[in-house]
């Protein structure tokens, strides 16, 4: 019955999403206020019904119902109530469950933070989102049914597959879809200004905190998923270049542009076009990973069961979204105009130098990700693309970028002169060449991409430090403190989020450059030292999990005789579907990672063992955390916040200043 | 105007492309060299660098010539599938090591278990070209008189060792 009542709320869910996809967008293009009005309570109510449907399927897998299908496909009796809910996200038709859930999500935020937009504006971006959602409901009541029933009911599940049985896959694809789908409020922005033709300053301004959020869910989202990596499949590798990563890396390329090219709007009216552009391109590679990953087209690690009815839709679905987005965008961008115009060397042109070199790497990992697929589709052979290709086209797009971020914030809007940045940045490079050429031989090994790693990190430091600065000396304080603080959380912000590139810079130079690692064969009381420290193999016992077994050993970790851990990786087998697992051991420090992880059983006891000592790796994940945190830390600006509130504060400071003059 | 229909050009062609995706197998494709004498080479091996191999030191013996490297997902995918087959000892797997570095690629069949008894190293990739290898992994089904039988493109999975591979080789071996 419970089943019954989420899948009649989906199909009512689809009724509104139509009455909430055409109603305000025709009333808008009429100006029918009462139409336009309709947006709210639609969006508000589609979200009601899409949590209906969501509490029911998490209702059926809490229950062990398996007559639905998708529950007795992923989960079983013996699985864990926390991984049996994990598991509404655990394959393709819930997955679409929770996108959909999350597109409602943003859509009530949109409705609950756009008081102070034009009522037009508002039923545009509504009826957008609303299309949308619609496309996914069709999507999911037609060939992706999460409510489908399995008649005669199973005994028994076939289990959530053990590789996504872990606390950080609990977190990351709802963290990831945060991000994919709250770039969908971008586009809707961009398409309601395409439509009504008021593409201004205020438009971006709008806009910014809506892509700056997004992007901070998909910067978390990715980070968690590559930590998950890290220490699930139990290589201790952190990126792999496989088409499902790079379809989550693509969005947040074009994420990053977006949101810089968006501050040029803002603040200058200048790249409306682009900025349009960028909103589009930003939700149509968010929504060609789903057809990616969801399709089949290209074979990946992640490989998903594949239905071509399926692959059919998203890709029907695609064409009708972007497609339709871009004819409009042909037809309505030429009567935009430009934006204030900007000389060769000026903030504009870096921040659109950045913002293409972002692109261009975004496009040289759609290519490599495409590339199977295109010869294949010519007839010219079937090619794998694998890291190589990536690692030598990526990073030097790259660098130069990364270069670029540390000039941009200081050079003037409009024009800027070059002998004046130089003279400006002459100490932060001089002092970063030659720390970066000096400091790989103190640390006791010098590589060209070592030093290249730690210029370009130290670079953004000390380029941040200069722009400080600079910001400081231009007002008139009392105090150092009182200066910081009188700048604006945005700016905070950005500063915050390139600080976290560069620690994020620091965690990879120092991992590629240092790690150590070593596979061997180790008996009960054998010791191994790596890294300084020495690791003394315990043995390993039986233990059993609700639904495994696992042998776990133990080891005992010394530095100079001093005890560090206990460590105790697992090596699991899944009884269901008789799936192994290597359960990793990791022994977390701020400048070192010690990992251990169990290969396979040799006779007497003896294990195949790995153990790596990896500096500085979560450097990494704490970089793109840090990222996030700027990205925060700017929307909580106070020139985002709702008109009324931004008046109260304005209304507040004039009285302020008012009393000190009176005083 | 021009200009501002490029986007959608470019989106028009990619789906296009997707579209036709969507009717491929990425797994299946067809080989001339299925039929045909395996090229011949001699290449020095991955873990006894003066030694060499051949496929002539095979006549006389069905066996698999399987085509990886360190860096290819797909193998990784792979991997557990060749494992068994050693396992089970019903035809040998002779690796060619493609593209790849040997020091990763020893630290890779470390970490991951070697199928092969041996495995011949094509540091720049040339055999390859002889055996049009499109991609990594691939897998050639070779006969007593040295002929290809059967070619697989992609990764191996059990259901086609046990529909096309074995069965194969059962009848290869028998002739």
């Amino acid at each position: 019955m419970i089943p019954e009542i989420g899948h009649f709320a989906l199909i009512l869910a689809v009724c509104v999403a139509v009455v909430q996809g055409t109603l305000p967008l025709y009333g808008a293009a009429v100006g029918n206020s009462a139409l336009m009005s309709v947006a709210k309570p639609a969006a508000r109510g589609q979200f009601f019904l899409v949590l209906v449907a969501f509490c029911c399927l998490g209702y059926a897998f809490a229950a062990k119902d398996f007559s639905v299908l998708y529950v007795a496909a992923t989960s079983n009796s013996k699985l864990p109530l926390h991984y049996r809910l994990a598991a509404i996200w655990g394959a393709h038709e819930g997955s679409l469950l929770l996108w959909t859930f999350i597109l409602t999500l943003w859509m009530v935020a949109v409705t609950i933070f756009s008081k102070h937009l034009p009522e037009a504006m508002r039923a545009r971006i509504l009826g957008v989102m609303g299309l949308v959602s619609l496309g996914f409901l069709l999507f999911m009541l037609t060939v992706s049914n999460p409510f489908e029933r399995l008649i005669p009911a199973a005994v028994d599940g076939r289990d959530l597959n053990p590789l996504l049985q872990d606390p950080g896959m609990v977190m990351h694809p709802p963290m990831l879809y945060m991000g994919y789908v709250g770039f969908s409020v971008a586009f809707a922005f961009a398409i309601a200004a395409l439509l009504g033709g008021n593409l201004d300053a205020a438009w971006a301004r709008w806009s910014r905190p809506w892509t700056t959020v997004a992007w901070c869910f998909l910067t978390v989202g990715i980070a968690l998923g590559s930590g998950w990596a890290y220490y699930e499949l139990g290589w201790g590798g952190w990126w792999f270049w496989d088409p499902v990563e790079n379809a989550s890396f693509m969005p947040w390329l074009a994420g990053t542009a977006l949101i810089h090219s968006l501050a040029v709007t803002d603040k200058r009216g200048g790249f409306k076009v682009w900025t349009v552009l960028l909103a589009i391109m930003a939700f149509s590679l968010s929504l060609l990973g789903t057809f990616l990953v969801r399709s089949g087209v290209l074979t990946s690690v992640h490989a998903f069961a594949t239905d071509p009815r399926r692959g059919l839709f998203i890709l029907a679905f695609l064409a009708v979204v972007i497609g339709g987005s871009l004819l409009l965008y042909a037809w309505r961008a030429p009567r935009v105009g430009l934006g204030g115009g900007f000389d060769l060397v000026s903030r504009e042109s870096m921040l659109l130098a950045n913002n293409v070199l972002l692109i261009v790497a975004m496009g040289s990992v759609l290519l490599g990700t495409l590339y199977p697929l295109f010869l294949d589709a010519l007839g010219l052979g079937k090619i794998s693309v694998g890291p190589p290709y990536f690692d030598t086209v990526f990073v030097p797009l790259i660098t130069p970028a990364v270069f670029l971020m540390g000039i941009g914030p200081i050079a003037q809007w409009k024009k800027a002169s070059l002998p004046a940045l130089a003279m400006q940045l002459r100490w932060a490079f001089s002092s970063s060449v030659v720390t970066a050429i000096l400091l790989p031989f103190v640390l006791g090994k010098w590589t060209p991409l070592l030093s290249l790693g730690l210029l370009l990190a130290i670079w953004i430091v000390t380029t941040t430090v200069v722009n400080i600065r600079e910001r400081v000396g231009h007002l008139v304080g009392n105090s150092l403190m009182s200066c910081l603080a009188a700048l604006p959380r945005a700016y905070w912000g950005m500063v915050l989020a390139h600080c976290g590139i560069a620690i994020f810079i620091v965690g990879i130079t120092m991992v590629k450059g240092f790690e150590v690692e070593n596979d061997l064969r180790m008996n009960v009381g054998d010791t191994a030292t790596i890294g300084g420290y020495t690791f003394r193999f315990e043995g390993a016992q039986e233990v059993s999990g609700p639904n495994y077994v696992a042998a776990r050993g133990s080891f005992h970790v010394t530095k100079d005789g001093r005890e560090v851990a206990e460590m105790h990786p697992e090596k699991r087998v899944y009884q269901v579907q008789n799936q192994t697992m290597t359960e990793a051991a990791i022994d977390t420090g701020l400048f070192r990672d010690l990992y251990v992880s169990l290969g396979e059983p040799i006779e007497g006891g003896a294990w195949s063992v790995r153990l790596y000592h990896k500096p500085f790796v979560d450097w990494i994940w704490g970089g793109c955390m840090i990222m996030a945190l700027g990205g925060l830390l700017a929307v909580s600006d106070r020139r985002y916040r709702p008109a009324w509130r931004r008046e109260r504060y304005e209304e507040a400071e004039a009285l302020r200043s008012i009393s000190k003059s009176v005083a | 105007m021009k200009r501002f229909l490029l986007p959608l050009a470019v989106f028009v062609v990619l789906v296009g492309f997707l579209a036709a995706g969507l009717t491929l197998n990425p797994r299946e494709v067809p080989s001339p060299l299925v039929g045909k004498p395996a090229p011949p080479f001699r290449l020095p091996q991955l873990h006894e660098q003066d030694k060499t191999f051949s496929p002539s030191d095979m006549a006389g013996r069905v066996w698999l010539l399987n085509v990886w490297a360190s860096w290819c997902g797909g193998c990784k995918e792979e991997h557990p599938v060749l494992m068994r087959i050693a396992k089970a000892g019903d035809v040998p797997i002779y690796g060619m090591d493609y593209k790849d570095r040997r020091d990763e690629a020893l630290t890779w069949l470390r970490r991951h278990g070697n199928p092969y008894p041996i495995t011949a190293m094509d540091e720049a990739g040339r055999i390859g070209i002889d055996y049009g290898v499109y991609g990594v992994p691939e897998t050639y089904v070779i006969d007593k008189q040295g002929v290809i039988r059967y070619k697989q493109i992609g990764p191996l999975d059990d259901e086609i060792v046990a529909k096309k591979v074995l069965p194969l080789v059962k009848e290869l071996q028998s002739k």
